[in-house]
């Protein structure tokens, strides 16, 4: 019972932190004050005159998608740059090496287009200098273009018969002096209280209670007696030649609890620890995984309210809402339930998965202070929204579980999906819903009271099949490669379905993985860094195309022969359309990967 | 073309505005703050007794004596981390392993076997799950209490305590969900153990 009144309540608490929030984010688009203004205004201005932007510029679609492109193209460039010197820069306590090239490229297309996947893990790879001045840097910079671009969206439905849609520069300055660095400072003060390290000290060590002894080929060895004195080892009587003894615990410290913060806020999700925030010191208990957690959905719940209002429709902005929402709490039930059923690998033997004086269900790879209901919760979050943080590893789950995160990366990350991606991407597929549900009525399709045109209708469809597109060619391509054979972690279907997760996250700018894979290698670091930018930038310039179009056509006035786009059937064709193209991209691949792996449970 | 050159030098200085902004002023204010109001929790939670570090109450620690009670089955890590003199440091990961294949069932299999053995007064009582599964980060420091408590009467034996005595240390080591709702109840092993050896009153 308790477990269902913490799904209620983590989604009751996201709804009524969203709408003030949209309508603060609203403002901050329209440049109207708030209640920040007194302080972050002068903070604001003095932006502008370093970057002697002109306030006021109304840039066309193709010189916002220029500035979006170069900036974005420096920024990869630079975090590039910096790991192929991390060795020879300051900040970097533990002497850590530099970044190959491979693994550079990768890590540096996948914080610039808001991806976060990881190849790496973060506490042996990455010093303190690159983590905060390259990564959270592109953390709040590619977050901020993401709404920057939906704003511009926005704009086009708004405006009439006119051709700008706003600065990009301004947009990306307001988002992040009003909304990104006031909200992260909270959260990230929180974070600290709740037991998130924050500090610039090299790792740590501490003593272990009961000391491990290892031979020298680095096995554990089991049973072994230590003899401290002599410094020997004995296994059942016989003395270990060269047996190593262990003592410490390496304890890994630096800036987290600042990185942590926007990873969750701006959609990101690349965790300062490799394990993410399944880490005890990224997450240490139930506060700061309800704060951490909260902050995935938080923006792209509330960038709906904010459409609805900017449009002058709040119904809209609530019809979307509701869509996106509906879809969230069917995968979450699913994961939720195959979780607490577990397989019938782990029942057997007499294992009690009852929820007596514990969580129960299948716990393999779940920590037990978020037990099911908060690792359930978690991964539906991290995969609705294009965050892919985990607090759990999402390739220890159930094969149904598994499933519907995948599937939810699949459907092209529009169940409120990235900051701001999300909602340009279901709004992409919003036109192609009026287009569709029109043809099949026989009415002009229109959607706020612009009329669609087959300009749109193709922008729209390559806005919707860049992400199926980017993942099936992606991960068909791995799967003959031979190589890839060896990356993989489990055999059989399962391990088909890593491969399919990777894309998936990749192609979804995602970021999360089934953690088993290993990705480090040329071929993937380079496959996945592609398939990243087409995911990512494709869809932006499709975006902007749309809105120039839409901000250069007159309002239509109502008639009795519109299509309502605000009522409930208008929702439920919404989610269809996007469940159709989802279901049919990727059917065939789930089948081979995670329905093969339920089946054979099964039969 | 001719935009993006227009472009260039503007993106530039804002990005460079940005870096500043973002990766040096925001973990500034952050850091300070932190290390001004939360010195304990932002330096990483270590439990320190006159001097000596006792473990991080946060990482979780391998335990096979029968004295100390036991936590998540764990996937010890002892080739990444070294300290400077280069000895060895024990650190952990995810298994990651597929809980629906052959080689999976065979394993817990295995890891049922294990407790059964070592803790013959629980007879065939089933096994509370947290004690045969691996955790999400290799390194929780938590179990349930019912995994606690199936631990208690061999605890109590190996140490000559009786079980009340086991269940008092035990319940001052367990936390309760956050408001009540949120989260699961948790034992830290850890401090449980240092409880048990002494070393925490």
């Amino acid at each position: 019972m308790s477990a269902v009144i913490q799904y209620l309540l983590y989604l009751a608490v996201l709804i009524a932190l969203a709408i003030p929030l949209g309508t603060y984010i609203k403002k901050v688009m329209n440049r109207e004050k708030t209640f920040l203004s007194q302080i972050l205004m002068p903070c604001e201005n003095v932006v502008y005159k370093v970057m002697r932007v002109n306030k006021d510029e109304q840039m066309h679609w193709k010189k916002y998608a220029v500035s979006v492109l170069a900036f974005s193209g420096i920024g990869l460039v630079f975090l590039f740059l910096l790991q192929l010197l991390q060795g020879v820069l300051p900040g970097n306590p533990q002497g850590l090496a530099n970044v190959k090239w491979d693994l550079a490229f990768n890590t540096a297309v996948s914080f610039v287009t808001n991806t976060n996947w990881q190849a790496y893990s973060g506490e042996s790879t990455l010093s303190y200098f690159t983590q905060a001045l390259g990564l959270t840097v592109q953390n709040f910079v590619s977050a901020a273009t993401g709404i920057a671009v939906l704003f511009a969206l926005i704009r086009g439905f708004v405006q009439v018969k006119a051709e700008g849609l706003g600065s990009f520069w301004v947009d990306i300055t307001r988002i992040i002096i009003y909304i990104l660095i006031p909200l992260n400072l909270v959260i990230s003060l929180c974070l600290v209280g709740g037991g998130v390290i924050q500090n610039l000290k090299g790792s740590e060590t501490v003593s272990l209670i009961e000391p491990i002894a290892v031979s020298a080929d680095g096995e554990i060895l089991e049973n072994a007696e230590i003899d401290f004195e002599a410094g020997t080892v004995t296994v059942d009587g016989k003395v270990v030649e060269d047996a190593d003894i262990v003592t410490e615990q390496f304890v890994p410290m630096g800036p987290a609890a600042s990185q942590v913060a926007i990873k969750q806020t701006g959609t990101n999700g690349g965790g300062y620890m490799g394990v993410n925030s399944a880490h005890p010191l990224e997450n240490p208990n139930a506060f700061t995984n309800l704060i951490e957690m909260l902050s995935i959905l938080l923006i792209p719940a509330a960038l709906c309210f904010t459409f609805g209002k900017a449009v002058k429709n709040k119904k809209q902005g609530a019809a979307i809402f509701m869509a996106m929402f509906i879809c969230l709490v069917l995968a979450l039930g699913t994961i939720a339930v195959s979780e607490q059923l577990a397989t019938p690998q782990l029942v057997q033997h007499g294992v009690n998965i009852s929820m007596t004086d514990q969580a129960g269900g299948n716990m393999e790879g779940k920590e037990t202070r978020f037990g099911i209901a908060t690792s359930s919760t978690w991964a539906a979050f991290t995969t609705a929204a294009s965050n892919g943080s985990v607090n759990s590893m999402h390739d220890s789950y159930t094969p149904l579980g598994g499933m519907v995160t995948m599937l939810l990366m699949q459907l092209g990350e529009v169940v409120f999906g990235g900051v701001g991606c999300g909602l340009y991407g279901m709004l992409a597929f919003a036109i192609l819903t009026v287009f569709i549900a029109g043809l099949m009525v026989g009415r002009t399709p229109e959607f706020l009271g612009k009329k669609i045109e087959p300009y749109e209708m193709k922008w729209s469809v390559i806005v919707c099949l860049a992400t199926p597109i980017a993942i099936l060619i992606g991960s068909g391509i791995a799967a003959v490669v031979p190589s890839v054979a060896d990356s993989l972690n489990n055999g059989g279907s399962h391990g088909f379905s890593e491969i399919l997760y990777a894309y998936s996250s990749c192609g979804g700018n995602n970021g999360s993985a089934f953690a088993g894979f290993n990705a480090n290698t040329i071929f993937l670091n380079v496959s996945l860094g592609l398939v990243m930018l087409f995911a990512r930038f494709l869809p932006i310039i499709g975006t902007l195309a749309i809105a120039r179009s839409l901000a250069g056509k007159k309002q239509i006035a109502k008639s009795a022969g519109t299509l309502s786009t605000t009522n409930g059937m208008f929702v439920f064709l919404l989610i269809l359309i996007v469940l159709i193209i989802g279901a049919l991209s990727f059917f065939p691949a789930l089948a081979l990967g995670p329905l093969a792996e339920f089946f054979s449970n099964v039969i | 073309m001719k935009t993006f050159k227009d472009v260039l030098p503007r993106a530039t200085v804002i990005f460079l505005i940005f870096t500043l902004l973002c990766g040096v002023v925001y973990p500034g204010i952050v850091t300070c703050i932190a290390q001004l109001f939360f010195p304990d929790k932002a330096n990483g939670s270590i439990i320190e007794i006159n001097g000596k570090k006792y473990g991080c109450e946060l990482l979780g620690q391998q335990y096979t004596d029968d004295r100390h009670m036991w936590g998540r089955i764990m996937n010890i890590d002892v080739s990444t981390y070294k300290d400077e003199s280069g000895k060895t440091l024990m650190y952990a990961a995810p298994s990651n392993l597929s809980p629906a294949s052959k080689e999976y069932e065979a394993l817990v299999k295995e890891r049922v076997e294990k407790m059964r053995d070592a803790n013959p007064e629980m007879d065939e009582t089933a096994i509370p799950v947290d004690l045969v599964t691996g955790s999400g980060s290799g390194l929780d420091p938590h179990i349930s209490p019912a995994a606690a408590e199936y631990q208690v009467a061999r605890i109590a034996k190996a140490n000559n305590m009786t079980e009340d005595e086991v269940r008092k240390i035990i319940d001052r080591c367990t936390d309760g969900r956050f408001l009540g709702v949120f989260g699961e109840e948790t034992v830290n092993v850890l401090k449980v153990n240092l409880m048990l050896d002494g070393i925490l009153q």
